[in-house]
């Protein structure tokens, strides 16, 4: 057994998760460890994201923006963080602490917009963009209350 | 504190995410939502093995990996066998005294596709669980196999088209049943059996953590919908969950001991299961007027499971 090394030295942040970080047929070890974290890992259960000390290897490092051709953009002004975003996000991407909703981490979104769909709000607390648009152009223009259809 | 409140959602979010993003499962995947709650409804340690199929592989692209627990990548068929292999030796050196923290709780989690769960594993899943291991394994269902393009698998339902069991002017699709994997586990005596669906997540979570905190083997099936082969837009996800558990396609239940039966959710309005298939691009070809029989046999299959499903929860056989 040894310790993956492709990225033991690659210390340049976040990265697209992608054909540059391959590596040959014949680099890849037998019975590779890769571990997640740098260091002792007991304890990360307890830490948020921003306190825990990823390794290179962790995905948490790379990103996957560029699937996106589309994003969702969060109002918090209707927001009523009851978190339903946060439960089936399948990306890790709905930043909440505290029970509040904070944001999106566009760094792992992939943009598949069940967040808009299973936000309760009326009208929705967050909805789906060009990912082009900017996200203060979106909340200027953001839709009003919709009456309901007698 | 071992298992995590899961009172409201509100008190399950201040829970701190193991199952990392930047994995590459598609857009609106169900394996990554069921996985994350898993993980989410417990503080213990976990040692993880997944079987080979779309979790595996898309979550440990070397030299990546997504998982923040202990994590083994395994063969198709074997994660049952290397996560019970892994659960003996820590007993043994419980025994021993040769544990760095004896004291830590440890819980043993298998992750399974149903190629690999319902079919190519099944023989590893059964020998693991008649042997009373004290592990949880878990079925991500979506009804093919996945990861190699769409194959019919023994738990895609009838009428679904499917890579190797194609509709067209020959066929309308899957001839045979889908199998009934949870009596089947059921019937091994398992302490801990369930089928659980990911829009229903306090049921879901309370599912996990009964399995994780039994002591023996637990088995649980999830419907995990899978916007690329069940043809479906990647954002309705929760939404098509919805349908397939108010069709009553997916009856949410749990049964202890082999016999006692719960329900775990009781649809207010019983859709009818055309507006589950309407809503896949799998099943349009049932909507011909010759294939009309099959929809009607699948309403049928589904009256008579539901019914049998609610004499055994009041029969406690
Ligand atoms: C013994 C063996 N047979 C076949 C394969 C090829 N294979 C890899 S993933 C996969 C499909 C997995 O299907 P499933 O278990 O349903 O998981 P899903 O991808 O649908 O989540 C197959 C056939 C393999 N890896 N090993
Ligand atoms: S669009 Fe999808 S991946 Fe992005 S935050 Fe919403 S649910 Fe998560
Ligand atoms: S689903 Fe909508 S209302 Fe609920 S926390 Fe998310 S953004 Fe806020
Ligand atoms: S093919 Fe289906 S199961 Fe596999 S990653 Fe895509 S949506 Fe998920
Ligand atoms: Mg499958």
């Amino acid at each position: 057994m040894s310790t993956g090394s492709a990225l033991a030295s690659n210390k340049r942040g976040i990265r697209e998760l992608g054909a540059e970080e391959m590596v040959g047929w014949d680099e890849v070890q037998q019975g590779v460890v890769l571990p997640s974290f740098e260091g002792d890992a007991a304890g990360i259960v307890n830490m948020h994201a921003e306190e825990r000390n990823y390794a290179d290897f962790n995905s948490y490092t790379a990103t996957v923006a560029s699937w996106r051709v589309i994003k969702p953009v969060y109002n918090r002004d209707i927001c009523i963080d009851c978190q339903n975003c946060w439960v089936w996000c399948p990306d890790t991407s709905i930043i909440s602490r505290d029970k509040q909703m904070l944001g999106i981490d566009y760094d792992h979104c992939k943009g598949c917009g069940v967040c808009v769909e299973v936000c309760p709000t009326n009208p929705k607390s967050l909805l789906m963009f060009n990912e082009a648009e900017e996200n203060d152009e979106a909340l200027a223009g953001w839709p009003q209350k919709e009456k309901k259809a007698k | 504190m071992a298992i995590t409140s899961i009172k409201n959602l509100k008190e399950f979010s201040t829970n701190n995410d193991r199952f990392e993003g930047a994995h590459l499962l598609c857009p609106g995947c169900a394996h990554s939502m069921i996985v994350r709650e898993l993980m989410n409804c417990t503080d213990d340690n976990l040692v993880i093995a997944s079987n080979t199929g779309c979790l595996e592989v898309s979550t440990a692209v070397y030299p990546y990996t997504s998982w923040d627990t202990s994590w083994i990548h395994i063969g198709f068929e074997n994660a049952a066998t290397a996560v019970t292999g892994a659960e003996a030796m820590y007993k043994a050196r419980k025994k021993k005294g040769t544990l760095k923290d004896p004291d830590a709780p440890v819980k043993f989690v298998a992750f399974g596709g149903d190629g690999s769960t319902y079919d190519i594993g099944f023989q590893w899943l059964s020998g693991a669980v008649e042997r009373g291991h004290d592990f949880t394994y878990v079925c991500l269902d979506n009804e093919n196999y996945a990861n190699t393009g769409g194959q019919r698998s023994s738990a895609t339902p009838i009428g679904a088209h499917t890579s190797t069991a194609q509709a067209g002017s020959a066929s309308y699709g899957k001839k045979q049943k889908k199998k009934d994997l949870v009596a089947i586990m059921a019937a091994h005596g398992a302490p801990y059996v369930a089928q659980l669906a990911p829009n229903k997540w306090k049921s879901m979570a309370k599912g996990f953590q009964k399995a994780l905190e039994t002591e023996g083997p637990c088995f649980i099936n999830t419907v995990s919908a899978c916007t690329t082969e069940w043809k479906f837009d990647p954002k309705d996800t929760i939404h098509l969950t919805d349908l397939a558990t108010d069709s009553l396609m997916f009856p949410v239940y749990e049964i202890i001991d082999g016999h006692e039966l719960n329900i775990l959710y009781r649809p207010k309005n019983v859709i009818k299961v055309e507006d589950y298939l309407g809503a896949q691009g799998r099943y349009r070809h049932l909507f011909k007027p010759e294939n009309k029989h099959v929809i009607e046999r699948i309403q049928k299959d589904i009256d008579e499971n539901w019914a049998m499903l609610q004499r055994r929860e009041e029969a406690r056989i």
